[in-house]
This record gives C-alpha cells, structure tokens and sequence, in this order.
C-alpha cells in the first residue's frame, strides 16, 4: 500500500516560488491586494488599512467581525483558510483602545494578512466569536479571554485556559496587572495550594459522567445557576 | 524528636534519645547502603531540566550506574522525588499531593534553578521555589544543570543517605509549622522579608 | 513531484487490511461530532454499562509534560476527551513587556526547549524585521545551521519519547547518543548545552570556532547510519505498524480547519512548510524536499518526521558548504555592542556599550509578526513596539498548542492505549503550550 510521498518544492502550488523579501520599507510597502478588495467590499466598515514592514493590516468594525471573516474565508478569490494566531493587543497609552488581532494565511494563494478591531473605551470587552469558521480559534479565544477578559461572543466554551478556574487575580496580560501578580507571594502560594487537584472538573465533565447527581446539595445549587466548574 | 528549640536562646540543636549500640550502627550501615545505592526516583519533569534529566538516564551518562535506571512513575513506588523544571502555582497543590502519597523514607532533588528558587520566572505565575511547598535535600544549581552537576547532586544525597540513623525518627516527622514556635515566621514577614523591591502590588520595577 | 513509497508488508495475524488489530466498528452519527459507539453482536455481548471517567495527568509518564486529559470510557473506547492545561503558565508574554528585545531571547530558549537554538533564531529574525535590519549572509547560513540542528535534537526527543511511549526503548537510547553530539557542537559554539541564547538582534552571540565544521561534517556523515538502523527497527516492524497505523487521522480540510502546522498538517496531506511558502534565511535556495502524507494518521506522521530528519542532514550539508566568509553581525552600533577589548580599553566605546546594554536599542513604532518552520509547525512571534526599548506585547504563536487543541476530534473513537499513542504523535512541548 502506498503510504507516504515527497512533495518536491511546494509542487501544488500553481506559483512560482517565492522567495525571501529582502529590505522591506517601514510603511508604504505595496499592500496584499485582499485589503483592496475588502474595503470594495465592505466599505466604511473597514475603518484603515496600513502596511507595516510589508504586512498589510486592515482594521474593521468590531461589529463586522463575522460577517468578514466568513466572507474572507468563503470566497473564491480570497481563500484566507488558515487562521495562524489569535491574540490582543494592550497599549501602554491608556488612551489608546484594545485592539484584537487575527493572523490569517491563504495557503492556496500564500497571502499573509492581519486583522485588527478596536473595542473603544467604555465599551465593555466583548467581540463575536470566530468558532464556527475557524475552530483553531478553540482554545486561541479562551486563553484571550483568560489573559485579557476579553468576551468572545459565541464561544461554546469560553472557561479560562491557562490560570484555574477560582483564580482571583485578574487577567494577567492587562496592563493594570503587576508582574507579580496582585497578592503577596505568601497568599497566591495559600490560595493556589487551596485548589484541590481532584475535584476540579467542569460542567461538561460532570453532566457526562452522570456525577451530577451524586455532587453536594450546595454545589448543584451553584452549578445550577450557570457557574461553569465544579469547584 | 528531631528540631527542638530551648526558648532562652533561640538556638536548635539536635539531640540524640539514647545512644546506640553496635549492632544498631551496624545495621543502620547495612540499611543505608542498600538503600543509597537502589533509590527509584520519581522524575517530576515539568520544563527545560526534564530533557536534562531525560539526557542523564540515557546512555552517555546512564544513570543505571546509581542504581537509579528504575524511574518510578507512580509516587506510591518512589523514594526520591526529583523536581526538574518549573513549577507554577497551578502544580503546586498535584507536587504537594504527589510528595504526600511518597511513602517514607523519602527524599527530594530540587534540580535547576527554576525549582529551587523560582530562577528567572520572577512572576504572578510561578512558585518561587518548591522549598515553600515541600521539604528538599539536596538543590542543583543550574539553567538547567548539566547531568554531571544532577549526579553530582545525587551523590550528595546519597552521602546524606549513608549518614541517616534508624532511631533519628525526627527526620522523618512531616511537622507543620506551629504557631508557639519561636521559630516561626508569619506569612506577612515572609512577604516582607522576600521582597527587597517593595510588595509585588506596589513594584517599583515598571514596564516602561 | 518524486514520489517514494513505503511497503509494509505484515505477517503478524488477526491484523486487518490496514495492519491495525482488529477491533469494534464505530458509528458516527449524521452530525459528525458525537460517536454512536455500538457493539457488534458477537464480540461484546451484554457488555454495556454506565460511562467511566477518568484522568490522566497532570504527572504522568505518557503525558510528555504537565498535560491533564480527562477521558470519557465506554469500556476501553474513548468517547469523549476534554484536554486541560496550564499547569507549566510561567508568564512568558506578560515577562517579555518588562525586558528588552535582547533579554528576551533567553525566555525564548527555554518556552520550546527542545527547539531552544531554533526559537533563538525565530526570535532574532522577528526583531529584525521589527527593528528593519538586513543580517550578513554568514549570519543567514550559521542560523540556517542553527534551526536544522535544533529541528534535528527536537525530532530526536520526539522519536525517543514516541518509542517509549509505544513500547520500545532502544531508539530512545540511539537518539539520545546522538542528541549528546549536537549538544557538544553547541556547547563548542555557545558554551551552553540546552538553552543556548545563541543569537543577538543582528547577529550572532559568537561566530564558530575553528575547527567547528569538521564536527559538523562528522555529524552530517554519521547521522544518516542512526536513522537507517531506526529506520530498520521501527518501520516495518510488525507491532509499531500495528499500533500506529489509522490512528488519529485528520483530513486536509479538518487539519487546516483545526489550524494544525508543520508535521502533523503534512501527515494529513497539505504541502504547507513554512520555509517553501513563505521563505526565510534563504531558505528557498537550499535543495530540499517536504514529506506529505497521504492518509494523516500517526503511522504518516512518524514518517513525515523521520523523512524531516533525513532532509535536514540535506539542508546542513548544504549550508557546511556554502558558509560564507566574513562578518557575522552587522555593522550597526544601534544595536551591536563594540568587542569586548574595546569596550574595556576605549572611554568612547565603553559609553556605547553601556548605553546599547543599559537603554537597550530601539526599534520605530510599527509591529512585526515573523513565523518559522519550527519542528512542531509554525512557530510566530508577533512583537508590538511604541518606540521604546520593551516591546508592548509579545505574543508567541505556539504551534503545539494549536496542534494539541485538536486532541479531542483525534482520540474520540479510540481504544485508550491508543491515546498514548496519538497524544505522542503531536509532539508537544508543554513549555511551548502554557507559557
């Protein structure tokens, strides 16, 4: 049986190869053609595009987040299937707003491109989820909203990823958020020593097992009412 | 037995019940030798020095030459705990569990710097030093230590093996520490005391 | 487009057609996520029961780190799997606002250590964009060293590991005797085993020494006879075939869906490689071949790898016999320190070494996302600067953190030795997962 073959030098590809850039200019670089046409496509939601050192950033609506990203992903000439990275951005300005950012590849047509949405200040940190198009952006959008406490809105499952559920602190990756965490060195020892290792399931693994129903009257009360562990 | 304090002068000293006898000693020789020469670790590989470690049982530093080939995964089985890598406060409690379920005697290697003193992970995240969490024997420096430096460190405890006395149960105590003791220190001078810099909330050490 | 095959011929019995033991037929039903696990009449009479949880991790020796899996058993068949982790989260973004670029790079040795020299690289070129710095061509050629060297140590853990987990374990020992070769390479050249810091934003810590490339050539010319004696004790062998073929198996659309990179996106049959589609260091002028697989389970993902192996002995060839003369940093005193006998006998560079160490260079305001192939997959870093010497954010896109948050989709239907062996095949790296 026929297992395995060398691809020689991205032979799929129906390019030519393409090669290192070399000297790339800070801003004025030509910009990934995409852009042009999301802003023929979108346009007064696609707020800015910008290239920096050849990478081309478009900036959306917050609210256009979906329809954008279904549309890059969708269409023909476009093709962006690959969602790279998922993160956010906090400035040191605290004038400045946080701005969520996507990495997207089109391996079909090897284009780069990064998305950003700016949630303005005031606002609460809420942004619609990418789940049903990309479903890298899984675990991408709950450890965002984990460092950061950014909503994803339509995420199946957005529990903390990285810290425990019961973490008290914060969200480290603010800004506000010191170094060393906002509790003296003795207090976060005390409380992370506190969790038990065991017990520590959430919702959806207890309801599979049918544990449920055998858990602590005050635990099902709390559970009960949308708390996602069962801590 | 074990540590004891005379409340005048704030001094410990150790203090044998009886002496022992010849055959005792004998015995004792003949016990830690065995025991020194077969320790199963139980390898708590979390980051960088569990590849280390991983380097010292293969062949090029062949870790079998301590009688220390059998790694005991199950902590039940393990006489030496040895710690490599890293440990946040999220581990904290599973490193304390699993040093709970080792049974007696039992030892502990805190290998590299991360470990022994929370190295270069000065953050909200890691526990700056698993002494905090578990009692340790013996610390290897290092970023992460070569496997020269963790035999090394394993002939230390071995020596310290060799040296134990069956009738010194005091080392074996797991002793909390009690409040009446003039020997403990409250956790908020802990806090104060560790933290040359100003308390993490008020740091003066910024980003900018 | 060469094409090479491997035939596996069996003669173990009760194997079935695709050489995996014969074992209960699942049923997924019409909405592809949940597995209607139905036993066959005749196999498993009146064996139905009530599902088992139960945990593995976050201290076990299969996990290959601080990895917790929580399985849900229909008797040995995984139903379902909820992967937890953050048991090794060390803080390294929030560490990296606080830091210049160049302290940096010795948290990045140690976040993917088995790939530490490669991340070093990573890492460098990154801030070079950031910082728009062109690096010499000896430069380009000791880090393309670099990378393959590390991607070679990388694979090797992976390959050791993957046969402990399997069941065998002299390849471990025959990966890690090599593994100590390039090891005393590094330790010729940087002075450091493991996490090597090997790479300034410009250049290089330190240019090779002299006699370097003889241990470099004598790697090139053995290694290849290590991975022919694996190869003959792993590929065709019977038991490994058994256990590793048709487990896991992602489609190309699924893989790229899940947003899987490197090996495990090339096992399922995408010709995606960093280094060919958007090059780096040169990389599109070194002859080399990028392994695909045509059904995307472990078995494929075992030999996409161990063909990685084989093709970056290639590309250090290569690179032993092009490396330039010449400089290896940059001429640049924004950024590279003046040597050390100057600093310590000139006032003037005695200042500019104080200024570059203390303050720190500064890249202009912009922003910088720069991906590698790593042995794992894409590895990026994305670098925000507003002007000053820390970065404002520093995002690591971690591709076994990607690569593992498909685990669930890969285990479900699975017996639970098989776990152990599909959690292997993605290689990961807890470091690089929790940060």
């Amino acid at each position: 049986m026929s297992r395995f073959e060398i691809v020689r030098t991205g032979a799929s590809a129906t390019e030519t190869q393409p090669t290192t850039p070399k000297n790339i200019p800070h801003r004025n670089a030509p910009a990934n053609p995409s852009a042009k046409a999301l802003q023929e496509k979108f346009g007064g939601r696609v707020t800015r595009v910008e290239v920096i050192w050849g990478e081309t950033v478009v900036f959306i609506a917050p609210e256009s987040v979906k329809e954008v990203f279904q549309w890059l992903h969708d269409d023909p000439s476009q093709r962006y299937d690959f969602l790279s990275d998922l993160t956010a951005v906090e400035y040191r300005d605290p004038q400045v707003p946080i701005e969520i950012v996507w990495h997207l590849r089109s391996l079909p047509y090897r284009r780069f491109l990064r998305i950003k949405a700016q949630i303005p200040k005031g606002k609460p940190l809420e942004i619609d989820s990418v789940y049903d198009i990309y479903r890298a952006a899984d675990w991408l959008e709950r450890e965002c909203y984990d460092m950061f406490g950014i909503k994803f809105n339509g995420h199946p499952d957005l529990r903390r990823l990285l810290m425990w559920e019961s973490y008290k602190e914060g969200f480290p990756l603010r800004k506000d958020f010191p170094l060393r965490g906002r509790f003296s060195r003795s207090e976060q020892l005390r409380q992370a020593l506190a969790q038990n290792p065991e017990a520590r399931y959430s919702m959806e693994e207890l309801t599979i097992a049918d544990a449920f129903d055998e858990l602590p009257a005050d635990m099902k009360k709390r559970l009960s009412k949308g708390e996602r562990t069962g801590e | 037995m074990g540590l004891s304090t005379s409340g005048e002068h704030r001094t410990v000293s150790y203090v044998p019940e009886s002496q022992e006898g010849w055959v005792a000693t004998r015995l004792d020789f003949l016990v830690n030798w065995a025991r020194a020469n077969s320790l199963w670790p139980m390898p708590f590989g979390t980051a960088c020095c569990a590849i280390e470690f991983m380097a010292t049982a293969a062949s090029d530093f062949d870790l079998a030459r301590f009688g220390m080939e059998r790694m005991s995964f199950s902590p039940r089985q393990a006489d030496v705990l040895i710690c490599a890598g890293r440990v946040p406060f999220k581990l904290a409690p599973i490193l304390r569990r699993i040093w709970q379920q080792m049974p007696q005697p039992k030892w502990c290697i805190s290998m590299g710097a991360c470990a022994s003193t929370g190295g270069m992970f000065d953050n909200y995240a890691v526990v700056q030093g698993i002494d905090t969490i578990i009692p340790v024997d013996v610390y290897v420096p290092g970023c992460p230590p070569r496997p020269e430096g963790l035999l090394y460190g394993i002939r230390m405890l071995q020596e310290k093996v060799k040296n134990e006395r069956a009738a010194d149960v005091g080392t074996r105590d797991e002793m909390e520490p009690d409040p009446a003791s003039q020997l403990y220190i409250p956790p908020s001078l802990i806090d104060e005391l560790g933290e040359p810099f100003g308390n993490s909330v008020n740091q003066t050490r910024s980003g900018l | 487009m060469a094409k090479r095959t491997v035939e596996v011929e069996l003669s173990t019995t009760g194997l079935d057609a695709h050489g995996r033991p014969q074992r209960v037929p699942l049923v997924t039903n019409d909405g592809g996520s949940a597995l209607a696990v139905e036993a066959p009449p005749g196999i498993e009479p009146e064996l139905e029961g009530e599902h088992m949880l139960i945990n593995i991790g976050p201290q076990h020796p299969a996990t290959h780190g601080v990895l917790r899996l929580v399985l849900e058993l229909d008797g040995e068949t995984v139903v379902r799997c909820i992967p937890h982790i953050g048991y090794l989260h060390c803080g390294f973004e929030k560490i990296g606002e606080y830091r210049q670029y160049n302290q940096i790079i010795c948290w990045t040795d140690r976040e993917d250590y088995l790939n530490s020299i490669g991340n070093n690289v990573a890492f460098s070129l990154g801030a070079e964009k950031l910082f728009g710095i062109e690096i010499t061509e000896r430069c380009k050629v000791l880090r393309v060293i670099a990378s393959e060297l590390s991607r070679i140590m990388s694979h090797l853990v992976w390959l050791g590991t993957f046969c402990i987990d399997i069941g065998a374990y002299t390849p471990f020992l025959w990966a890690f005797e090599r593994r100590e070769e390039i090891y005393r390479l590094l330790e010729k050249w940087i002075g450091a085993r493991l996490t090597t810091t090997a790479t300034r934003v410009g250049g290089m810590a330190a240019d090779i020494p002299s006699g370097w490339m003889d241990g470099l050539r004598q790697f090139i010319r053995t290694f290849p006879h290590t991975l022919d004696e694996i190869d003959r004790v792993l590929t065709k062998n019977a038991i490994w075939v058994g256990r590793t073929v048709g487990l896991g198996v992602m489609t190309p659309d699924e893989a790229i869906n899940w947003g899987l990179s490197g090996p495990m996106l090339r096992a399922s049959g995408v010709d995606y490689d960093v280094r060919k589609d958007f090059p780096y260091l040169d990389y599109e002028t070194y002859d080399f071949e990028v392994p695909v697989g045509t059904s995307g389970d472990v078995y494929d993902r075992y030999l996409v790898r161990f063909e990685e192996l084989r093709q970056s002995v290639r590309i250090l060839q290569q690179a032993a016999d092009r490396l330039p003369d010449g400089p290896v940093n940059i001429d640049d005193p924004r950024v590279i320190l003046p040597p050390k006998s100057k600093a310590t006998s000139e006032m003037e560079s005695m200042i500019h070494h104080f200024k570059v160490v203390m303050e720190g260079p500064r890249p202009p305001v912009g922003e910088s996302y720069f991906a590698v192939e790593s042995p794992k997959g894409e590895k990026g870093y994305y670098m925000v600067s507003d002007g000053t010497a820390k970065p404002v954010r520093w995002r690591i896109r971690p591709p076994s953190f990607v690569n593992l948050a498909a685990i669930p989709k890969m285990v479900e239907g699975h017996l639970l030795s098989d776990v152990i062996a599909i959690n292997a095949s993605i290689d990961i790296v807890m470091g690089e997962i929790d940060r």
